[in-house]
Order: C-alpha cells, then sequence, then structure tokens
C-alpha cells in the first residue's frame, strides 16, 4: 500500500470492499429480478416483460425506480422505530454475510479462518428483522408472518448447520478459501460426490431458509397477502425484496464453495465459474418456485423435525465414524 | 355410483415403515416429474398472444362470447330478425338495452256502411300498423354478458359478436346502436 495514506491497508481493503459489494448486489438483485419474471413468463408458457427495453430487460430498473420514488408509509398505531429498523437490519447483515466468499483466486472480502461460522451467525439477524418487520407493523397478517417466519427459520437452520457441520468434519476447516483449495477441478473431485445427502439437505433448508417457494410460508401471498411485509411500500418493501435475492446468491455461493468446488473448473478456473455455478443453482430455486405449490405449514416443520434432522445427525455421525475411521 | 368408483380407484397411502418409505420414495419421484413438466414448458414454444403486435382472428374465436349484436334475415342481411317484442330489455339484469319501434301511420279506415242489408261478404280485418325497429341501442359499459337476452330471444334475433378488441377512453362511446351496426357490417360484406 502507498506510505502517505493514513489509512491502514485491512480497513482500506474492506471499506472498497463493502463498495464493491454494494455494487454487486444491487446489479445481481436487478439481474436476478429479471432472471425470475423471465423464468416465471417461460415456465407459463409466456414471454414475461417484454414492454421495457429490447425484450423487457429494462423492467427491473423501471421497478427500482418506481420503489424509490414511492412515499414510505407507516400504518397507525405501528410501532414507528421496530417498522423502520426491521428493513435496515434485514439488509444490513447481507455485507457481512459476502465478506468471507471467495469468488476467485484470491477474490474475498476479509481472510478469515471462520468464514462459515460468521456466515452462518450473521444469516440468523435475518429471522429477528422479519419479526421485528411483523410486530411493529401493527397487522394480522405481518404478525402471522412473523409468527411463521420464527417458527421456520429456527427449525430449518438446525438441519442446515448439520449438514455444513458434515464437509467441516471432512475438510476440517471453517475456512470457505480452505475448502475450495482441498478439492479438484472436476466434478468427481468435488465435496458433493463424498456428501450428497448433506447436498440435498443443505440447498432444501436454503431454500426454507430464505423463505421461497414452496416454503415461502412467512409471506404466502394467498393467505397472508404478504405476510411480514404487508405494510411495508417503496423501499421499506425493497430492502427486504433486495436482502432476499442476495440471501439467495448467499447460500447459492455457499453450497458452490462448500459442494461444486468453488472457483475451481475443468478449464480455465476463475470467478466466471463461480459465477456459472451460482446462477445454475438460483435458476433451479426459481425452477423449484414456478414448480412446487407451497407447502402446508405442518408439512413445513414435519418435514424438518421428521426427516431432515434425523438424516443430518445420521449423516454427521456417519462422516464422523468415517473421518475418524480413514 | 360413479364418484364411488373414483374414490375406490385412489390408492390409499400405506403405513409401516416400510410403506412410509415408499411412499416417501413415490414423493420424491414426483417432484423431478414436476420439475420436468415445467422444464418441458420452459423449453418448448409460448402460445400467448402478444397483443398489440399480433391479434387472433375472429375466425380462431371459437366459444368467445364478446357483446351482443343483432342479426339479420337470411335475404335481407340489413334487416334485423327482430320482431320487437321487447323480452330482451325486460330480462337484462343490468337494463343496458334500450329498443325503439317506429309505428306505421296506417291512413284512416273507410268507414263501413251499416245497411239494414246483411252481407254475405265479412267485413276486412282492420289492417295491423307494422311496427319496424328503429332504434337498438346498447350501453356496454353495464353489460355483463349474461347471456340471458341471447338465451331469451324467441326469434335468434340476438348472438354474441367476436369483437374482442374494443376499447375506448370515454365511457359515452360504449354505448352502441347495433342496428346501425348490423347495417354497417351488411354492407361491408356485400
Amino acid at each position: 500500500m502507498m506510505q502517505f495514506t493514513a489509512i491502514p491497508e485491512p480497513a482500506l481493503r474492506l471499506v472498497l470492499c463493502i463498495v464493491a459489494l454494494a455494487v454487486f448486489i444491487g446489479l445481481n438483485g436487478l439481474l436476478l429480478v429479471y432472471m425470475e419474471r423471465k423464468v416465471a413468463g417461460h415456465i407459463q408458457r409466456r414471454p414475461g416483460p417484454f414492454e421495457v427495453g429490447p425484450h423487457g430487460i429494462l423492467t427491473p430498473v423501471a421497478d427500482a425506480l418506481k420503489l424509490v420514488g414511492k412515499q414510505l408509509v407507516a400504518p397507525q398505531g405501528a410501532d414507528p422505530w421496530l417498522f423502520w429498523t426491521a428493513p435496515i437490519l434485514s439488509f444490513m447483515p447481507i455485507f457481512v454475510l459476502f465478506l468471507p466468499i471467495e469468488f476467485g483466486p484470491g477474490l474475498f472480502g476479509v481472510q478469515t479462518n471462520l468464514g462459515l461460522l460468521l456466515i452462518l451467525a450473521f444469516a440468523g439477524f435475518n429471522v429477528l428483522a422479519l419479526c421485528l418487520a411483523g410486530w411493529g407493523s401493527n397487522n394480522k397478517w405481518g404478525l402471522l408472518g412473523a409468527a411463521r417466519a420464527v417458527a421456520q427459520s429456527v427449525a430449518y437452520e438446525i438441519p442446515l448447520l448439520l449438514s455444513l457441520l458434515a464437509v467441516a468434519f471432512m475438510t476440517g476447516t471453517l475456512d470457505l478459501s480452505e475448502t475450495v483449495a482441498q478439492q479438484g477441478a472436476w466434478p468427481w473431485q468435488w465435496n458433493l460426490v463424498t456428501q450428497p445427502l448433506a447436498f440435498v439437505i443443505f440447498f432444501t433448508c436454503a431454500v426454507a431458509e430464505t423463505n421461497r417457494a414452496p416454503f415461502d410460508m412467512p409471506e404466502a401471498e394467498s393467505e397472508l397477502t404478504a405476510g411480514f411485509h404487508t405494510e411495508y411500500s417503496g423501499m421499506g418493501f425493497g430492502l427486504f425484496f433486495l436482502a432476499e435475492y442476495a440471501e439467495m446468491i448467499v447460500v447459492c455461493s455457499l453450497a458452490t464453495i462448500l459442494f461444486l468446488g468453488g472457483w475451481k473448473g475443468p478449464f480455465l478456473s476463475g470467478a466466471w465459474w463461480f459465477l456459472v455455478k451460482m446462477y445454475a443453482l438460483l435458476t433451479v430455486m426459481m425452477w423449484f418456485r414456478w414448480t412446487y405449490p407451497r407447502v402446508r405449514f405442518d408439512q413445513v416443520l414435519n418435514i424438518c423435525w421428521k426427516w431432515f434432522i434425523p438424516l443430518a445427525l445420521v449423516n454427521l455421525l456417519a462422516t464422523a465414524v468415517l473421518v475418524k475411521v480413514f | 355410483m360413479a364418484i364411488e368408483a373414483r374414490i375406490k380407484q385412489t390408492p390409499k397411502p400405506e403405513t409401516g415403515v416400510l410403506g412410509t418409505l415408499r411412499e416417501t420414495a413415490k414423493g420424491l419421484w414426483s417432484l423431478i416429474v414436476g420439475l420436468g413438466v415445467t422444464g418441458k414448458y420452459f423449453a418448448g414454444k409460448q402460445v400467448t398472444v402478444h397483443y398489440p403486435r399480433q391479434t387472433v382472428e375472429p375466425e380462431a374465436l371459437t366459444g368467445y362470447r364478446g357483446h351482443i349484436e343483432l342479426v339479420g334475415k337470411p335475404k335481407t342481411p340489413d334487416t334485423p330478425r327482430c320482431i320487437m317484442c321487447m323480452k330482451c330489455m325486460r330480462i337484462c339484469p343490468s337494463g343496458c338495452i334500450s329498443i325503439k319501434a317506429q309505428t306505421e301511420k296506417l291512413p284512416p279506415q273507410p268507414e263501413v256502411e251499416e245497411g239494414p242489408q246483411e252481407s254475405q261478404v265479412p267485413p276486412p280485418q282492420p289492417k295491423k300498423p307494422k311496427k319496424t325497429l328503429s332504434k337498438f341501442s346498447l350501453d356496454y359499459s353495464l353489460c355483463s354478458l349474461c347471456s340471458l337476452c341471447v338465451l331469451h330471444c324467441p326469434v335468434k334475433s340476438l348472438q354474441h359478436s367476436k369483437h374482442v378488441y374494443w376499447a375506448e377512453t370515454d365511457k359515452k362511446d360504449l354505448t352502441v346502436d347495433l342496428l346501425e351496426r348490423l347495417r354497417r357490417s351488411a354492407k361491408e360484406a356485400s
């Protein structure tokens, strides 16, 4: 680093990273909104957005401008502090979640040997944000959505953690860069081959944790209008929305790093392989959303407690035994 | 009977450990089948019409129920079959049909002489004044397309049109004279 800067290098790196991440999250949010609507359209045998720009490519920009331009309204009787804290609390931890992710060789925000733990710890903030949003809105749908969000997220965090722990047992590290380094470039050298069950459990729990269909109980439109964000307008809603897409990117990145060899590929290893794998997983998530009907609430919890937690535990135990033996 | 037969056909969910496992496997397989269905649609051709740039031909609109229109007589297509019975006007729940009929003015009947001698020929029946339809207006802004008028017309003088792309910016423009419309379309057809 240059001598005349009074700012220490790690701090400078952090600031640059956060700026870059803000741009990355914003651009990806726009892209994912467009992608989601196009995927929805094509699955339903229609073209999707088509009017703004060629093939509707500017539709998300118009959407974003509309959201930014809208008045922020809080309902009567809402708790103003909780109501406005919630969207910010939902969005702010996103930056932390992205910091330890290694997008390409050496392309990460913070070098830490506890990257996985950092992500899992800060991902929990979202539940609190959803809870505050539902409680602070003074709205019955909001409250029901919040209650569902808490029950669902708390339940699904357990198998999610257990399935990731199995990978951590195998690699012997919580460092995401190290996990990528231990995997090879070819698909049969990825952790997916040794931990297929963990991958399935992790990916399904990730869908549930990000409140995506078929597990979108907290915002089930047909029952709760919009669940926890019923009362939010303009950028209040926009932040929740952006946070949801950013979390989708985070879980897909985690799946890429832990199970699919990160930025390594059979040829020309680099950040672009990471993006390809991440976007493939994101497309699968969207494909799920437009294929499966919403699961009933008791079914959501039954799947988690009766299937995923026992399976993840068995998987973890088997991994532990095998790691000890070999 | 049919319903009972169908109920018998649906298999009961299996019980027991093995049965539950088999049910779960079946369920998981159905998830993959579902993805296959939507995947095929995703890759396949779109079936919607891109409206302002593409339109559907009226011939392709089988079963489409547009606003009502008058049906002309087979020989004279510009005069409607309507006999002005006003049934459609009375049955319409929204009151969107209004009919005006013109009665022909007859020349005054010559007085029949009443003589002492009774003639063998009965006196001629007084000629009925001829009614003609002068206006058949439809306020489409009120119409709910319930089809009652079409069903109740005794001479099948009403039908649903295939006029799909009708939009106006003013509510007043949604009131049309169907008689004029019939004449115009008859002229266009000839």
